[in-house]
């Protein structure tokens, strides 16, 4: 029936075929607000209910938020409703953020009528101009039947190669005027290739270097998770036993506990890789870009290796480091084609150096940051491994920015895959509370924790409200230092503790909560810890934990600014 | 790779769609390169626009640009040339008062060297044309500086390559 209906043509409105095309790009959730010029979508909407989830969120930058956390745990598409000037100018953020972390993303913003464009009409903005550089594609649409094929090339490109935001912004008229609708999906256009040729003289050039490497090592990214080749990573990285690091976007997928998982990459990560990077003789990237939180000063960075970059993107290969064999290709495909080409092997003596050095991290600040001494206020890397250990590392963690951020990418120990969310290369204070919404949706099956700080979790606190409506079940912990703590840290390390407007007097988080009608608990002393852990993880429905931590600690190990990775400092 | 920064004739094969004049500036505007002069018109093939756009940067620089622009959903195809690869030429405009073609026998003698074309006169001005490298263009309009340039115009370079494009066989290849 459905299939029927679906080639026969009917006149219907701009808005309602949108939401046709909505159904037949099979979205089942939008975030959005609506608005005076996205009205007509809205009417539309009403219509489809019972097809079509919409999160009523309370500002739009939380929509956005929304939708990348939905997309990145499903795998699906993100999609955003706002209105024309301040509602599509509150997206910018989330789109950014989608963008810079290659999230697939639609995003429909109503647009003042055709002709009232360029007059400074009432809620109108340039909503091409200001969504072009953050966007993957943005398209206006004046017509109604322009909407079908739009909507389709947008999907297309959303989700395809490397995935990111698009935006669609729908003048009125266009809502209003009538469309014969027809819908087909989109599949290709001439000037897009979403995944580049695969070249076999590289597979085999990466083989050969793998295969006579001494002192190789693995880094891996999203590109892994994006790709979903967890299976085809794992395999390769057993096979070839090398040693493997990840970045905070391919953390999860390889579990924490596997042998070969090295730890973290970069700024905050282990001592072991940032070490070793500039040991090794051979260093392959997977599904990464060398962002400079990951490499830190170019110039000293692994220069004594060759490089294999195996990306889907050619614009990233020899950005920031020069490959010596690039492998450009999606690597679900080509991880196996390599994999069948390399010897099993094992790198004993290699893999315990790294092992050593986590030993040297382990003695010199996870111990103390785990089991702090009890005269020493509540640690942040204390609460994440109480909680890993009592979910089994199975929850969903959704982090926001800073301390809180790194110290829960440290310590939360990943038994599951696509499993953590953060706001990584946008680095966006605010972002973990929406997030987490839109991840409990896209995966209702699994529990969702949003690690928070107290100065993120006022930067979109509103979305409380979307939580209460919504009925969604996420945990909210708050990590409290009563500072926004890694510019602190910043301030007392390298501005000579000069705390500039670092300080922060909050509000009081349960009462907020309370207002919020959802349930709350306030931690000051480490022997409370655990029975509070325990309630929050076991509510029915939402939760909140506030939970008091050290105001004026640091997150090591760290490598400084402008400094070399094996430069990396333990205290 | 030179490091040496060098003037370089870029060339963007893309749909012709609304908008992509920003994503293209963008990516030479985010990253802080000038750029000298930009044209765009069709191309040998049909519902193709080609861009003309010259910049001063050195190889490395360049070849990142390429691959930001080539990374745009709308671009086919992008390519970059120093001046040696590449036949080039810019056009420009002159009016000038008429009475000067009759009062000032030099102009006369000015325009018959420079190789320049009158395309209008009347009564009040005529209108030169000039197309040529554009050392040849600044001569003529420092020759004509003296008698009183009442306008004066000039179009970003236009180029193509000695060597064949390759986007053809592209756009096939994508077909």
């Amino acid at each position: 029936m459905e299939v029927l209906e679906k080639n026969k043509v009917q006149t219907i409105t701009g808005a309602e075929a949108l939401i046709k095309c909505l159904l037949a790009e099979e979205v089942e959730t939008i975030f959005g607000y609506p608005g005076g010029a996205i009205m007509p979508i809205y009417d539309a909407l009403y219509g489809y209910k019972d097809r079509i989830n919409h999160i009523l969120v309370r500002h739009e930058q939380g929509a956005t938020h929304s939708a990348q956390g939905y997309a990145r745990i499903s795998g699906k598409v993100g999609v955003v409703f706002a209105t024309s000037g301040p509602g599509a100018t509150n997206l910018i953020t989330g789109i950014a953020d989608a963008q810079i972390d290659s999230t697939p993303m639609v995003c429909i913003t109503g647009q003042v009528a055709s002709s009232l464009l360029g007059t400074d009409a009432f809620q109108e903005t340039d909503v091409m101009g200001v969504s072009m550089p953050v966007t993957k594609w943005n398209i206006q649409i004046t017509k109604a039947e322009e909407i079908p094929a739009a909507v389709a090339k947008a999907f297309y490109i959303a989700r395809s190669g490397r995935p990111g935001p698009v935006v669609i912004d729908i003048t009125k008229d266009a809502q209003f005027g009538k469309v014969d609708f027809e819908y087909s999906s989109c599949h290709q256009f001439r000037s897009y290739i979403p995944i580049p040729e695969v070249d076999q003289v590289c597979i085999r050039q990466a083989a050969e270097l793998i295969n006579a490497a001494k002192k190789p090592m693995i880094l891996f990214g999203q590109g892994v998770i994006l790709a979903n080749a967890q299976n085809e990573f794992k395999s390769f990285v057993e096979k070839s036993g090398i040693p493997s690091a990840w970045t905070i976007m391919g953390l999860s997928a390889l579990n924490n506990d596997h042998p070969l998982n090295v730890g973290m990459l970069g700024m905050h990560g282990n001592y072991g890789p940032n070490k070793m990077t500039n040991e090794c003789d051979v260093l392959i990237a997977v599904g990464m870009r060398f962002d400079d939180r990951v490499t830190g000063d170019l110039s000293r960075y692994a220069k004594q290796a060759k490089v294999i970059h195996l990306e889907l993107d050619p614009a990233e290969i020899n950005k920031n480091v020069r490959a010596d064999v690039a492998v450009l290709g999606d690597c679900k495909f080509t991880l196996p084609q390599i994999t069948r080409l390399i010897n099993e092997r094992e790198h004993k003596d290699w893999l315990k150096q790294f092992k050593d050095l986590y030993q040297e991290e382990y003695d010199a600040v996870i111990r103390q940051e785990l089991k702090p001494d009890d005269d020493k206020p509540i640690s942040m890397g204390e609460v994440i491994n109480m909680i890993s250990d009592k979910t089994n590392g199975e929850s969903v963690i959704v982090t926001d920015v800073g301390q809180h951020q790194m110290v829960a990418q440290r310590y939360y120990q990943f038994k599951r895959w696509r499993s953590n969310i953060t706001s990584g290369g946008l680095g966006t204070m605010g972002f973990a509370l929406p997030a987490a919404i839109g991840a409990k949706i896209g995966a209702p099956e699994r529990q969702v924790i949003a690690v928070i700080g107290d100065g993120g979790f006022q930067m979109t606190i509103q979305e409380l409200g979307t939580i209460y409506q919504s009925g969604v079940d996420v945990k909210i912990l708050i990590l409290n230092n009563e500072f926004l703590g890694m510019v602190r840290q910043w301030q007392e390390m390298f501005f000579d503790r000069r705390y500039s407007f670092t300080e922060m007097l909050n509000p009081d988080f349960q009462i907020i909560s309370k207002g919020y009608h959802i349930p709350s608990n306030k931690v000051e002393k480490r022997e409370e810890l655990d029975d509070a852990l325990d309630q929050f993880l076991n509510s029915k429905g939402s939760f909140l934990l506030e939970v008091m931590v050290g105001k004026e600690n640091n997150v090591f190990p760290m490598v400084p600014s402008g400094a070399s990775v094996s430069d990396i400092i333990l205290k | 790779m030179n490091n040496k920064i060098q003037l370089y004739t870029v060339s963007v094969y893309t749909e012709n769609n609304i908008g992509l004049l920003n994503r293209i500036s963008a990516i030479f505007q985010r990253r802080h390169v000038n750029i000298e002069s930009i044209s765009s018109s069709e191309s040998e093939i049909e519902g193709v626009s080609r861009w003309t756009i010259l910049i001063y940067v050195i190889e490395e620089q360049m070849k990142k640009i390429i691959g930001q622009i080539e990374k745009q959903v709308e671009v086919i195809k992008a390519y970059y040339h120093l001046d040696e690869d590449t036949i080039y030429q810019e056009s420009c405009l002159f009016k000038v008062k008429s009475n000067l073609l009759f009062e000032e026998g030099q102009i006369q003698n000015i325009i018959k060297e420079s190789n320049a074309r009158i395309i209008t006169v009347n009564k009040e001005f005529f209108v030169l044309e000039k197309s040529g490298m554009k050392k040849e263009i600044e001569k003529l309009y420092e020759d004509l500086k003296p008698f009183g340039i009442l306008q004066f115009v000039r179009a970003g370079r236009i180029a193509v390559t000695k060597e064949p494009m390759e986007i053809s066989k592209t756009l096939k290849a994508i077909k």
